[in-house]
Order: C-alpha cells, then structure tokens, then sequence
C-alpha cells in the first residue's frame, strides 16, 4: 500500500501534463456554478439574484476547500509515509487556531494575548506584517508540536502492532481537544478578524470579501511550496523514497527516522496555518473543532487518494464543494451526512480515491 | 481418607500446614471446575458477585458515599458500558477491527426502544420483544456499515466508524418527525416482563435484570471466543494475509464481530432507555465510544472478564469518585484543589490514561495472554526469545 500510495504520487506526476488538473479543477468550479444558479432559480425566493448568490457560495466553497485542504495534506503525508492515520492532527489544526489567537488576538481563557488585536486592521502594510508574523509564529509552533506527538508518542510503535498506534493517535486527540478544553474553556472563544471585511471586490455583479482571495492564495502558495518541495529538493526526495520503502531507504542513506519527523512537522505546520486562515474567515474558535475539520479533512485525503498530494488538495476542495452546497440550499444541517455519504461512496466505488492507483488495497 | 500429610512446597521450601495444603488442594479443585463447567462458573461467580455487590452497597465503605439504592442505580449504569465493553470487545479485542463510532449502535438499540414503548409514538410494544428488535437492528446496520469498509485496510474502518458514530446522532437529531429531534423521547416505558411492571425508584429490578442480560452475554461471548469463529477471529488479528490463505473467508468473519458487537450495543441501548426512560441524541456522543474503548484497554482487550472488570472500574471513577472527589475538596477546603473542577478533566485523565496504558502495558490489567504476547511482538523479536514472553502467573481469565 504505501508503495502504491507513493508510486501514484509519482505516475500521476509523469502521465498528466502539469495544466490538467487545474484546469478540471476550474473547469468543475464553473459546473457548479452553472448547477447552483439553476437550483436558486428555482426556488422563488433567491431567482432574482441567483448568480450573485451562487458566485458568494462558490468564495465561501473556496475558502472552506483551502483549510479543509491544507489539513488534508497533514493526513495524506502522514499516511503516505508511515501508514497512520494521525486522528490528532485536527486537534494540532485546532491548537493553531488558539495560538493564533493567543499571539494576535485578546487571548483565550485566563491567558492573555499577546498583541491585543480585536478588529480590522485598515493599515495593508501593517496588515500583511500582522498577517505574515501570525502565520511565522503559529506554524512553526504546530509544526513541532506534531512532531513531538510523533516523537513522544507514535516512534515507540514503529514496526509493532498497528492497533496499538492507532489508539494512542485517539488518545492523544482527546488529549489535546481535553487541554484545550481546560486551558482556553468551552464555548466559541473569539479571534480576530483583523482582515477587514468590508474590503469587498465586484465579480459579475456580487460584491465578495478580499479575504477570500486572501486565503486561497495563501492556501495556495503553501500547497504549491510544499509540492516543489517534495518533488525538488533532496529532503522531498527523502520523503518520497521512504514512502515507497522504508527499508530500501534506509539502505540508501536516508535517515528515516528524521524524513518521518520532518514530515510530521510539514503537517502540523499546515495545519496551523489552516488555523491561522481559519480565524480569518469565522471569527471563533472552540476547543472539539479539530474533531469535524479533522474527520472531514481526512474524508477529503481519501477521496483524493491517501498519500497523494495533488489528491489531498482537490478532495479538500471537493468536501468544501459538497458541504456548501448542502449549505446553499438552506440544509445546512445535512452537511456532515452528505461529507460522510462521499467517504461511503468512495470506499465503496473507488478506495484508491480520484487519483490513486487501482490496487488491491488488502494488507 | 487418612488425613492430609505435612508436605513440603517444592517451591519455597517452606514447611506447609495441612491447612495451607487443604486451601492448595480446594483452589485446584475449583481451578478444574472452572475450567471444566466454564459457563456454570460464570453463572456462580456472577451470581455470587452480583448478591455480594447488592448487600455490601448498604454497608461502609459504600453507605459512606451514598445511599444503597443510588449505588443499586448507579451499578445499573455500569452494567449498560459492562454491555458496552464487551460487545466493543468482540469487534476490537476478538476481531483486532478499530471501531471508534460505537456508540452509534448503542443509539439504535435506545431509540428502537424508545419509538417502540413511548407515548410519543403511541405504540407500546412488549420489551423483551423489543429487547430482541434492538440488537437486531443494530445488528443490521452494523453489516451495513461493516460491508464497504471490511474489504480494505483496518484504517478505513476506524475512519468510517468514526465518521459513523458523529453522524448518527446528528441523523437522529434532524429526523424530527421520528425523534423529537433536540428534546428526545421522554416518558419512555419501563420495562413489563410478563406481567411485571419494573418500579421506577426501587432500582432492584433494572439490577437483576443487568445481572441476568450480562451473565447470558459473558457465557456466549466465551463461547464464541473458544468455538470456531472465536480461532478465525484471532487469525485474522494476527495476520489476515495469512488466515485468508488458510481458508479462512475474511469478509464474513470480519462481517460477523461486527454484527455481534453491535447486537450487544443493541441489548445495552434498549436497556439504557428503559432505565433513564428518556433518549436524546447528546447520550450518543464520541464521548461514550472512547469511554468504551478505554475501558477495554484498561480491562485487557480481548480479555471479556478483563473489559468488563475495566468498564466497571471506569463508570465509577467518572460518576462517582471524581465527584466524591470534588464534594470532599469543598468541604474540607484544601487550598488549590477545592477549586479545580475534577470532572471537567476526566476525559482528559482518562486519554491520558489511554495514551500510557498503549505504551506501557497494552495487554490491560488483567490482560488475555494470546493477546499479551501479541502486542510484545516487537519486544520478543528484539530479544530473540519468545519464550520469555511465555504465559506467566497472573492469569485471571475465567
């Protein structure tokens, strides 16, 4: 498995020219576009203005896709290399919402923040400089605090039983979902939204906040960075090979030991900014958030294909696509049925997911 | 015949008195009925537990805390994750299948129960009727569940279930018409068997009833662990690849821990209702599948006696001790400690306490040897002695 996992990150690189999967990817951003505007024209109520609704959806779509995203790339890597599903690795995603919190923002609990920031800030320059050092502090935090999950409490079962690391990773998701618990208090706990809402742009006649460019590029720009990484550098290279096999790695050289730590601390790293980006776009946060994010992150590696980067990234997406359309259509509380009905479908019909390989998945 | 001989124990060369040499020869005779009459041993020791636990609830240490019937009641609980324990036992001890949504099933057996004797529903069924529909609808959804996952890898299960156990109670909560959504079903029927309507504070009732419904669960869980299926189960634990290429037909056995599992959530669920006579989905929680699963891996997985001695330990340190804990502080004012709230950090004590039972002693407290000398797999191998992890004193199961 985790050579096919890895050999499908390496094929789909070789078979697909660069531009095909932007562009499906865009290409089903219009479809559903096109799809949601005929569903509102429907309805009485929203067909005057179905278009300016269905392009405000397709932001929000977006924006929820980049974090879902970003985490799910924690869980594809990490799978991908070590074959662990990391159920901690939402809670990492919800401790970087709390730092950044922590560090811009009033504070959470009885900890004071750090900056005392509570809304817009009106300055861009001092907006980027508040935005880029939220996002220098938090991920390196999140970053080594994956790793030290991995080091304190995965590495002692390596090569051991599988169950037993896989109920330590649940234990120590309720760890964290615990200590934040008593830490911060329960309850939504306010961020700041120091990215001002009121800057709107006009795309085909609805008015959509910067902030959702703002968060895909920046999604984005991490995405891309990452998979250069991977495929450039001699660590991705690293990476890649003890994936496919870690033995064969270890005989070549690499130090697999520290590959799995670096790839731990990649995750986390995004994670955090996803929680960074998070308190952007919702304005709270609240201690049993990893827990969804991570379920429906995890759903999105799946449906990508477990270990497959691109994959991550467009299943993240397409979980942010089925979520809000449930959304628009005023069932918001069918939304997590629907994500879970994909995950069904996908074990079901395609386990390999969109653009794993088809193999036998049997262990 | 003549009267037993002084003898000497070869083990620690001390003298033995006839007494200690009747108590050793008693202690075989009872270790070969046991092993012998397995589930007449489960039926005595259950009964003798339960009739001890009953009486001794009224006397100190335990009328220090509260009343006999507030024990009676509470024990009552315990019996539904004792119920818990074990059929989560089958699927995750037996079987070696990560399910992390078990509650789910625990939900239907309740609001089976709960649509089918209620005023909310206007039908009032017969409950042992009843008893028997929710673990078979349970079992039911359990198949349903298990069928896409059990043909892949153990961690699309565990991921599946997870996803499973939240969506569940948030169905059931949006299913309105059926449910009451937010509010729950309330006024749900105690439970008549033949005739008998179970009282509503004279918890006595609900208690043998437990006692009863875990003592036939313990005997067809040993059963099954010691019969066919109970050898494939721990097959496949051990290596699938390998079981499968002894003729073992996976899919199946996978399918069957699973639906046993879930039809003794069934039991548990309708159980549950018919004692807190109200079900809403906030009992149904992830909260409730991870008090199960620890309580397995504190008792011993796949040890049955282990889980249910662990689920019964667990339940009373989350209603009772840490509660007792909290009153005590208060009132004897200790500086720090009065004020820190200790039920709010159960379930971060009890993942802690998950986290260091896996890395420390994965076996469980009162582990199942098999399972022992699985889980130091690793250990063994790097010692290159398996005969170091040979069975050992301390072996509790029954």
């Amino acid at each position: 498995m985790t050579a096919a996992a890895a050999t499908a990150t390496v094929s789909t690189v070789r078979q697909r020219p660069a531009w095909a999967i932007p562009a499906i990817a865009v290409g089903l951003v219009v479809v559903y576009f096109f799809l949601l505007t005929f569903i509102l024209g429907l309805n009485p109520q929203t067909a005057d203005h179905a278009s300016q609704i269905a392009i405000q959806q397709v932001a929000n779509a977006l924006s929820i896709g980049a974090i879902y995203a970003l985490i799910a790339l924690g869980y594809t890597m990490v799978y991908g290399i070590i074959e662990l599903i990391n159920f901690a690795h939402g809670d990492v995603f919800m401790m970087g919402a709390f730092f950044a919190v922590l560090f811009a923002g009033m504070g959470a609990g009885s900890i004071p923040g750090l900056l005392h920031l509570s809304g817009p800030v009106e300055n861009p320059i001092l907006l980027i400089v508040y935005m880029a050092a939220t996002l220098a502090v938090v991920m390196p935090i999140t970053g080594l605090l994956n790793l030290t999950i991995e080091r304190v409490f995965y590495r002692p079962f390596r090569g051991g039983s599988r169950l037993a690391p896989l109920i330590t990773a649940v234990g120590v998701s309720f760890i964290l979902q615990n200590v934040a618990l008593v830490l911060f208090g329960s309850g939504d706990r306010n961020s700041p939204q120091i990215f001002p809402l009121s800057w709107r742009i006009d795309v085909l006649g609805a008015s959509i906040p910067v902030l959702n460019f703002v968060i895909l590029i920046i999604a984005l720009g991490l995405m891309f960075g990452l998979q250069t990484f991977v495929r450039r550098t001699r660590l991705g290279r690293a990476m890649r090979a003890t994936a496919l096999d870690q033995q064969a790695s270890k005989l070549m050289g690499v130090d697999v030991n520290q590959t799995i730590a670096l790839t731990f601390a990649i995750g986390g790293a995004l994670a955090g900014a996803a929680g960074v980006v998070w308190g952007y776009n919702f304005g709270f946060v609240r201690q049993d958030l990893g827990f969804n994010a991570g379920l429906k992150s995890f759903t999105s590696a799946v449906l990508g294909g477990i270990g497959n980067i691109t994959g991550a990234v467009l299943g993240g997406f397409v979980i942010g696509f089925v979520e809000n359309f449930c959304a628009s259509l005023g069932q918001t509380k069918w939304a997590e049925f629907s994500v879970f009905l994909v995950l069904t479908l996908v074990l079901i019909f395609r386990p390999a997911g969109i653009l794993g390989q088809q193999v036998g998945e049997r262990a | 015949m003549s009267a037993v001989p002084r003898v000497e124990s070869d083990k620690s060369g001390k003298v033995e008195t006839p007494n200690g040499a009747r108590m050793r020869e008693w202690r075989a005779r009872i270790t070969a009925f046991a092993h012998a009459h397995r589930s007449w041993t489960i039926v005595i020791s259950m009964a003798i537990g339960a009739v001890l636990l009953y009486f001794w609830s009224a006397f100190p240490p335990f009328s220090f805390v509260q009343t006999q019937n507030t024990w009676i009641s509470g024990f009552v609980n315990a019996g539904v994750f004792i119920l818990l324990a074990l059929g989560l036992n089958i699927v995750v001890g037996f079987a070696g299948l990560l399910d992390l949504g078990y509650a789910a099933f625990f939900a239907f057996g309740a609001y089976l129960y709960a649509f089918g004797a209620s005023p909310f529903s206007h039908l009032h069924l017969n409950f042992l009727l009843l008893l028997v529909l929710g673990a078979v609808v349970a079992a039911i959804f359990g198949i349903a569940l298990g069928a896409p996952t059990l043909r892949l890898r153990g961690d699309y299960l565990a991921i599946m279930t997870l996803g499973f156990g939240e969506i569940v109670p948030i169905v059931f909560l949006n299913a309105q018409k059926y449910t009451n959504g937010t509010n729950g079903i309330g006024g749900v029927d105690r439970p008549n068997i033949f005739g008998f309507t179970f009282p509503g504070i004279d918890q006595t009732a609900y208690y043998v009833l437990m006692a009863v419904v875990i003592t036939v669960v313990m005997i067809l869980v040993y059963r099954l662990l010691d019969s066919r299926i109970g050898r494939a189960w721990a097959a496949i634990r051990e290596d699938e690849l390998a079981a499968a290429a002894n003729g073992i037909n996976t899919v199946t056995t996978k399918l069957a821990a699973f639906a046993l599992g879930a039809t003794t959530a069934g039991f548990a669920g309708v159980l549950n209702a018919s004692k807190l006579t109200i079900v809403d989905p906030t009992q149904f929680g992830f909260q409730v599948s991870f008090v199960v699963l620890s309580s397995i891996v504190l008792g011993g997985m796949g040890n049955p006696f282990g889980v249910a001695v662990g689920a019964f330990i667990l339940y009373n340190i989350q209603a009772v001790l840490l509660k007792q804990l909290n009153a005590t502080m208060e009132n004897l004012h200790v500086p720090i400690l009065q004020d820190i709230d200790f039920v709010k950090f159960q379930f971060l004590l009890f993942g802690i306490a998950l986290v260091l039972m896996m890395m420390f002693r994965p076996e469980g407290l009162i582990p199942s040897q098999r399972r022992r000398r699985e889980l130091h797999a690793a250990d063994a191998e790097s010692s290159e002695d398996l005969a170091l992890v040979a069975p050992d004193a301390g072996d509790v199961s029954l």
